[in-house]
C-alpha cells in the first residue's frame, strides 16, 4: 500500500480471481493486514497493542450483543435483569457478563499502553498527526461508551456516576443546567436517561469500529512507525505484515488473553466497585462516589480544582481542567516540534516522559481514593504538572534539547553490532 | 501503482505554530495557576482549621480473617456448610431480610433433590408468607404456597412496611450482600460476631459519640452504630440438622458461607471453566510462540540480514563489538 516494494495481491485460485475482478475485498485485506503491507522490521512488543485493542473491541461487541438480548433497559428491571436473569438463569450468562465487564477494563489497559507507546516514540508527529488525532477520537468515544455501559446495571455507582458526570454540564453558567436536563431527559437520572444510554451504548461501539478503520487507513499511508523513529528507506528495512507480524501479534494476544482470563474467571469483581451490587437508590448517596479505575486520573483533576479564581468558580475550573486535560492531547503534534521522533534518542524528553508516567499514576491513585487533605494536595501538584508537562515543558524541551545521533537506517540500528557508535534499540 | 512517497518532517517553527504554542503555554500556565491557588487555599484551610477527628475513623476495624472452602482458584462450596447456612438464614435472618434474587429451585445446588426443594418451598413451616396470585376461576386476588420456581418470599410487603417494623431502618436484601460489601464474607462474619459494648476509650475521646438508643455498637460497621440488633446471641440458637454444634461463631461462619453462594452461585462452574480456558490458552499461546519463532528464524525471511535486537546472532555480534571496543579502549 505505502511502499513501492509492497507485494501486489495475486490470486491463484480461480474463485479468488473471479471475486477479485468483481469485488476486490481480499485484495484490500491483503494490502491492509496481509503480505502486501510492509512493516518496519524492528518493532518491539509495544507495537502489539494496536492489534490487541482491535481484539478487545471485538470481544466487547460480541459479548455485548448477546448480553443485550437478555437485558431490560427499565429502571425497575435493569438491576434484576443483570444480577438475576443474566448472572443466574441465562446459560453462561455469568461468563458473558464478567467477560464484558472485565473486557472493558482490559480494553482500557491495552489502549493506555498503546497511547503511552505513542507518546514515548513520538507516534503523533508528522506525517502521522491524523493517526494520533483519530486515535484520540476513538479514546473519547470509548470513554463515553464505557461510562454509559457502567450506568446500565443500575446499581448505586451506576446511578450516582450518571448523576455526577451529567452534573459536569451544570457547571457552565446559564446554558449548563438546561443542557443537563435535556441530556438526561429529566431532572435526575431515571427511565429516560437509562433507555437513551442503552441505545447509545449499543450504537457507539460501531462508531468506534468506523473510526478504527479511518485510524488504520491513515496509518497505512505513511506506514507504521518504529522504535528508532527513523523513516523506512528501502525494502531491507521492512517485513511483510503477514506472516511476520501476524505471528508475533498472535502469540502475544494469546499471552495477554491469558491474563484477561485469569482475572475474568478468578477475580471477576476485583476491578469493580462493591457498591454497584446495591440497586440504584436516589435517596441514599454512597459514602465515596468513584468512577471506574480508568477514569481516576481525570476524576483527580476534576476534584483538584477547589478555588474560585477570577470570575470562574471551582466547579467550572474542575470541569474545564478535566476536559482540557484530554483535549490538549490533540495539539501534541504542534507542541512537540523536535524532529526526532523516538524517545530513545531524546535524553531530556525521556526523563520527562517517565515523570509524566509517574504523574498519571499518582493522579489515578488520588482519583480512586477517598479525599484526605494530603492526598488532595498531592493530586493538585500532580494535576498542575500534567498541564505544565504538555503545554510548557514539552515545547521547551523540544526547542532546546540536544538529541543523540540517529542511526542512518532501521537496518543499521538492527545490526548495531557492526556500527558500535549506536546502541541497540532494545524494547524500551 | 502508487507513486513512492517522500515522507519528511516539516521545517521547524513556522510562525503560526509558534503563536499556537505561546497560546497553549498560556492556557497551561492558567490551569497551573488555578491548581496552585487550590493547593494553597486547601493547605491554609487544613492548617488554620484542621478537621476534627472522627470516632468512625479511629475505631472502625477491618474485617476479621475468614477462611472458606470456596476461597482460592480451586475453591468449591462445602455443601454441608451451605445447608447449615440456609438453616441459619431460614430460622434467623429471614425474619427481616429478603433473598429476592434466589429461587427455591437453586437450592438443588446445595445437594437437595427435587422433592426436598418442593417440600421446602411449599412447607409453610419456614415461609409464613404466601405468594400472591389470582383465583383462576374468579380472578380475585388470592395467595398460594410457594413453588420451586418462586424466589424466596420477602418478609415485608414493601419498604415502608419494612421500615415501620424496624425503627425506620431498612434491612437490606441479602442475595448479593457478600458482593456488595468491601471484605465480602469476612465482613458479614465479622459483623455478626462483632457486636460489643462501646469501648471506654471511645467515650473518653468522643463524649458525643455515644451509641444512640435503638442502635447497636459494632466496630466492623462503617459508622460504628448499626440498627440491626445482634441476631446470633446464644449457642444452640439453631439446632443443626447434621448435629454440628451451633456456636455463635459456627452459625456466623455458616451463614456467611451460604451468602457467598447466594451472591455467586456461578463460583464452582466459573472456577472449573477458568481452568479449562487457562489451560487451552496456555497451550495455544505456546504453540503460537513456537510458530512465531519458526517464522522469524526461517531461511525464507526476506533479505540476508538478521533482524531483531534480541536475535541470538545479533546479540552475539553486539557482544563481540562491545568486547572489541573494550579491548581497544
Amino acid at each position: 500500500m505505502s511502499f513501492s516494494w509492497a507485494k501486489p495481491y495475486e490470486p491463484k485460485h480461480p474463485v479468488m480471481k473471479w471475486l477479485d475482478e468483481r469485488l476486490p475485498l481480499p485484495r484490500l485485506a491483503y494490502g491492509a493486514i496481509g503480505g502486501g503491507y510492509p512493516v518496519p522490521r524492528n518493532l518491539n512488543y509495544f507495537w502489539n497493542f494496536g492489534v490487541l485493542a482491535g481484539v478487545f473491541l471485538m470481544i466487547q461487541i460480541i459479548t455485548g450483543i448477546v448480553l443485550a438480548m437478555h437485558y431490560y433497559a427499565t429502571a425497575d428491571g435493569a438491576f434484576n435483569s443483570v444480577n438475576q436473569l443474566i448472572m443466574r438463569d441465562v446459560n453462561a450468562g455469568w461468563l458473558l457478563r464478567y467477560a464484558h465487564m472485565n473486557g472493558a477494563s482490559f480494553f482500557f489497559i491495552v489502549v493506555y499502553i498503546h497511547i503511552f507507546r505513542g507518546l514515548y516514540y513520538g507516534s503523533y508527529k508528522a506525517p502521522r498527526e491524523l493517526v494520533w488525532m483519530l486515535g484520540l477520537v476513538i479514546y473519547l468515544l470509548m470513554m463515553a461508551t464505557a461510562f454509559m455501559g457502567y450506568v446500565l446495571p443500575w446499581g448505586q455507582m451506576s446511578y450516582w456516576g450518571a448523576q455526577v458526570i451529567t452534573g459536569f454540564f451544570s457547571a457552565f453558567p446559564v446554558i449548563g443546567e438546561p443542557i443537563r436536563v435535556w441530556l438526561l431527559g429529566g431532572y435526575a437520572p431515571d427511565q429516560a436517561a437509562l433507555t437513551r444510554f442503552f441505545s447509545l451504548h449499543y450504537l457507539l461501539p460501531f462508531v468506534i469500529a468506523g473510526v478504527v478503520i479511518l485510524h488504520i487507513w491513515s496509518l497505512h499511508i505513511p506506514g507504521s512507525g518504529n522504535p528508532t523513529g527513523v523513516d523506512v528507506k528501502d525494502e531491507k528495512d521492512t517485513l511483510p505484515f503477514h506472516p511476520y507480524y501476524t505471528a508475533k501479534d498472535g502469540w502475544f494476544a494469546g499471552a495477554f488473553l491469558l491474563i484477561y482470563a485469569l482475572v475474568t474467571f478468578y477475580v471477576p469483581n476485583y476491578l469493580g466497585h462493591p457498591d454497584n451490587y446495591i440497586p440504584a437508590n436516589a435517596l441514599a448517596t454512597p459514602a465515596h462516589i468513584v468512577p471506574e479505575w480508568y477514569f481516576w486520573p481525570f476524576y483527580a483533576i476534576l476534584r483538584s480544582c477547589t478555588f474560585n479564581l477570577f470570575w470562574i468558580d471551582a466547579k467550572l475550573w474542575g470541569v474545564l481542567a478535566m476536559f482540557g486535560s484530554i483535549l490538549l492531547l490533540f495539539f501534541l503534534p504542534w507542541l512537540d516540534k523536535s524532529p526526532v521522533r523516538s524517545g530513545n534518542y531524546r535524553p531530556l524528553f525521556k526523563r520527562f516522559f517517565w515523570l509524566l508516567v509517574i504523574d498519571v499514576i499518582i493522579l489515578g491513585y488520588v482519583g480512586g481514593a477517598p479525599i484526605v487533605w494530603w492526598r488532595t494536595a498531592l493530586g493538585q501538584v500532580a494535576a498542575a504538572y500534567y498541564f505544565l508537562h504538555f503545554l510548557v515543558i514539552l515545547p521547551l524541551v523540544s526547542a532546546f534539547e540536544t538529541t543523540d545521533p540517529l542511526p542512518n537506517s532501521i537496518s543499521e540500528s538492527v545490526l548495531s553490532g557492526d556500527a558500535a557508535e549506536t546502541p541497540v534499540a532494545v524494547a524500551g | 501503482m502508487p507513486p513512492k512517497r517522500q515522507l519528511q518532517l516539516p521545517a521547524k517553527g513556522a510562525g503560526q505554530d509558534m503563536l499556537l504554542r505561546w497560546f497553549l503555554g498560556f492556557v497551561g500556565a492558567i490551569f497551573a495557576l488555578a491548581l496552585t491557588f487550590s493547593l494553597f487555599s486547601g493547605l491554609k484551610t487544613y492548617f488554620t482549621n484542621p478537621p476534627a477527628p472522627l470516632a468512625a475513623e479511629e475505631f472502625h476495624k477491618e474485617p476479621k480473617e475468614l477462611k472458606l472452602s470456596s476461597d482460592g482458584p480451586f475453591g468449591k462450596f462445602d455443601k454441608a456448610q451451605l445447608q447449615r447456612g440456609l438453616q441459619v438464614y431460614t430460622e434467623v435472618c429471614s425474619a427481616c431480610h429478603s433473598l429476592k434474587l434466589v429461587s427455591f429451585r437453586d437450592l438443588k445446588a446445595l445437594g437437595y433433590n427435587d422433592a426436598e426443594v418442593k417440600a421446602f418451598a411449599g412447607s409453610g413451616k419456614q415461609w409464613k408468607i404466601e405468594v400472591p396470585t389470582i383465583n383462576p376461576d374468579t380472578g380475585e386476588a388470592s395467595t398460594r404456597k410457594a413453588l420451586p420456581s418462586d424466589t424466596f418470599p420477602a418478609p415485608f410487603p414493601n419498604e415502608v412496611a419494612a421500615r415501620a417494623a424496624n425503627n425506620n431502618a431498612l434491612p437490606p436484601d441479602l442475595s448479593l450482600i457478600t458482593k456488595s460489601r468491601e471484605g465480602s464474607a469476612a465482613y458479614v462474619y465479622s459483623l455478626l460476631t462483632g457486636f460489643q459494648n462501646q469501648p471506654a476509650d471511645l467515650l473518653k475521646k468522643f463524649p458525643d459519640a455515644k451509641t444512640p438508643p435503638n442502635l447497636h455498637y459494632n466496630p466492623y460497621f462503617a459508622n460504628l452504630n448499626l440498627a440491626m440488633p445482634p441476631p446470633l446471641t446464644t449457642d444452640g440458637q439453631v439446632t443443626y440438622a447434621d448435629g454440628t454444634k451451633a456456636t455463635v461463631d459456627q452459625m456466623a461462619k455458616d451463614v456467611s458461607a451460604f451468602l457467598v453462594w447466594t451472591a455467586q452461585p456461578d463460583l464452582e462452574r466459573r472456577h472449573a471453566a477458568g481452568l479449562a480456558v487457562v489451560f487451552f490458552l496456555l497451550i495455544a499461546t505456546i504453540l503460537a510462540y513456537l510458530a512465531k519463532q519458526q517464522i522469524w528464524h526461517s531461511d525464507e525471511r526476506p533479505t540476508v540480514r538478521e533482524t531483531g535486537a534480541l536475535d541470538p546472532k545479533n546479540r552475539a555480534k553486539t557482544s563481540r563489538a562491545k568486547a572489541k571496543a573494550k579491548v581497544a579502549g
